[in-house]
């Protein structure tokens, strides 16, 4: 499995080749939303849900041989495609892994200006959250 | 006489330019509206010449920042036709202007088993100071429902009606949907009990002929920002006789007439509610917007704007997926809507992405979207400076997107 790293620099990649074109940029981000693997509806429920985001996103998490895979899911499909993005990076990773990574490819590929602020707010506690998942599936680990 | 629109557009320096890569198209007028640069040169003529703390200055500059000041007020009496200046109140705001008649009228007036009459479809700023009101006093808040068309049926208000309503707090414009309420016969049924009217005019005297004294409303609460004004400012009318018997909001400078440790005597209207040093620059800029309006007058504004409403309407209704919301017969030029399939904050962020700023999500009417059953809408709300060709471009951008759900 590639690294976190590669698979940042692969986002970037794909970004760049979108440019400064917002449209195509949204449009794209709405994409990757929709490939996200179905959400179980018994999980679509308010303990699950992100708080911090204006949008709702739901999110679980569990583990698989020492790694963690997230499931998420949202009612707006641009966040969607923003959680889906996290998704690409950080599941089926160890929890020191997630806890570990910093992601560098939201700002170089300049999502502040694509998405806003509040948005951006919004991302940034979604990645908190999944942080916070990998923090308490190591500290269960470690138990 | 019909209105010059590049005339008008040359005035509003921030719509000459591009967002997105795509000339900026400024959709977002019901929750601010643009200002001209008369405004603008007005804040920045009072700081560079008059700068100057009013009403006890005994110096040139003090007398000259008082008199533009009080310029503005006698403006916006004349605007909103009251008897007298001193029925008009500065405020920061519609919400403050809502909250003092709430902080002074209510506390005295409304009382344990009392009745507030609210509707359905009033911003969070005329629900939350009278849900306070009541849950401190023991008051009861009651509720005009409306149709799923988003008006209010007459006879569903003479229904809440009691010799126990105290006040009847009500939007005279929905700033969600546009509707136009039928506030002259409101007021005039509620007089018939004994209870006090509050206009919420934020969304009305923009687009309105907006006539106190015909309207015969005990209070109207409106902002400057929306009437191409600077933000921060607003305004509270309220009848002489109320506003003398009300006590005051808050304590400070300017409200007294003495003060000594043991007593202080309050100032007059409408000093008695305007306590500390006012918001002077933009009160004097203010009166260059209401000016701007009146150049161009009420009636070729609304004419415009009525304009752009059915055209924008009409091509929008042919697309596909196309949901609008709050199909009022008495609109103005806010329509609301949704895309079948698609959350308004994505609808938002493509518009946005083509250089048209709208509003999306609850509008600060969680209460109005929850009986529609709604999570929120897209608003697009159109001004005196907005055009046709401005409309094609929003209907283009609207139909690429309804596209992606709706094929």
């Amino acid at each position: 499995m590639s690294s976190i790293q590669d698979v940042q620099n692969e986002i970037i990649g794909e970004f760049e080749i979108l440019g400064d074109d917002k449209e195509s940029t949204i449009f794209y981000i709405m994409e990757l939303g929709s490939n996200l693997p179905e959400f179980p509806d018994t999980e679509r429920k308010d303990e699950n849900i992100i708080k911090g985001c204006q949008s709702k996103v739901w999110l679980t998490a569990g583990m698989k041989e020492d790694k963690i895979q997230f499931l998420a899911d949202s009612n707006t499909d641009i966040t969607k495609g923003l959680i889906s993005l996290l998704i690409r990076v950080l599941s089926g990773r160890t929890p020191q892994e997630i806890i570990n990574a910093e992601l560098s490819f939201i700002d170089k590929i300049g999502m502040g200006n694509i998405i806003g602020s509040q948005r951006s707010n919004g991302l940034a506690a979604m990645i908190k959250q999944m942080k916070l998942y990998a923090l308490a599936y190591q500290a269960k680990q470690n138990a | 006489m019909p209105i010059n629109i590049e005339e008008i557009r040359s005035q509003f320096p921030v719509l000459h330019q591009e967002v997105n890569g795509k000339p900026l198209v400024y959709f977002d007028n019901a929750a601010t509206t643009q200002k001209p640069f008369s405004v603008m040169q007005a804040i920045n003529g009072y700081y560079e010449l008059d700068n100057s703390n009013i009403h006890r200055g005994a110096h040139t500059l003090a007398d000259r920042a008082t008199r533009y000041f009080e310029n503005t007020r006698t403006a916006v009496k004349n605007f909103i036709n009251a008897k007298e200046d001193a029925e008009i109140i500065f405020t920061k705001g519609t919400t403050e202007s809502i909250n003092l008649v709430a902080a002074t009228f209510g506390r005295m007036e409304i009382g344990k088993g009392d009745e507030i009459i609210i509707s359905t479809m009033e911003h969070h700023s005329n629900i939350v100071p009278w849900q306070m009101l009541s849950k401190e006093k023991g008051a009861i808040l009651k509720i005009i429902p409306i149709s799923e068309a988003g008006e209010i049926d007459i006879e569903n208000f003479k229904k809440l009606l009691t010799e126990k309503t105290k006040l009847v707090s009500i939007v005279h414009v929905s700033n969600a949907l546009g509707t136009i309420n039928p506030v002259e016969e409101i007021i005039k049924l509620a007089h018939e009990v004994g209870a006090k009217v509050l206009l919420d005019g934020a969304q009305s005297t923009n687009h309105l002929e907006v006539d106190v004294q015909k309207l015969d409303c005990d209070f109207l609460a409106f902002s400057a920002h929306k009437l191409y004004g600077p933000t921060g400012l607003g305004v509270l009318y309220g009848k002489r006789e109320i506003l003398e018997n009300m006590p005051p909001y808050q304590g400070g400078g300017e409200m007294i007439k003495e003060v000594s440790f043991e007593k202080t005597t309050y100032n007059d209207i409408p000093f008695k509610f305007e306590a500390g040093t006012p918001n002077i620059a933009d009160v004097i800029a203010f009166g260059k917007a209401i000016e701007f309006i009146e150049e161009l007058g009420k009636k070729a504004i609304k004419q415009h704007e009525d304009e752009l409403l059915n055209y924008a309407t009409k091509a929008l209704n042919d697309i596909k997926g196309f949901i609008p919301v709050g199909t009022s017969k008495e609109k103005v030029s806010v329509i609301s809507f949704n895309i079948n399939g698609m959350h308004p904050f994505d609808v938002g962020m493509m518009l946005d992405a083509n250089g048209i700023a709208v509003r999306t999500g609850h509008h600060c009417t969680q209460p109005l979207m929850q009986r529609l059953g709604l999570e929120g809408t897209v608003r697009a709300s159109f001004s005196v400076y907005n055009t046709k060709s401005e409309i094609d471009q929003m209907v283009t951008s609207v139909a690429k997107i309804a596209k992606i759900k709706n094929k």
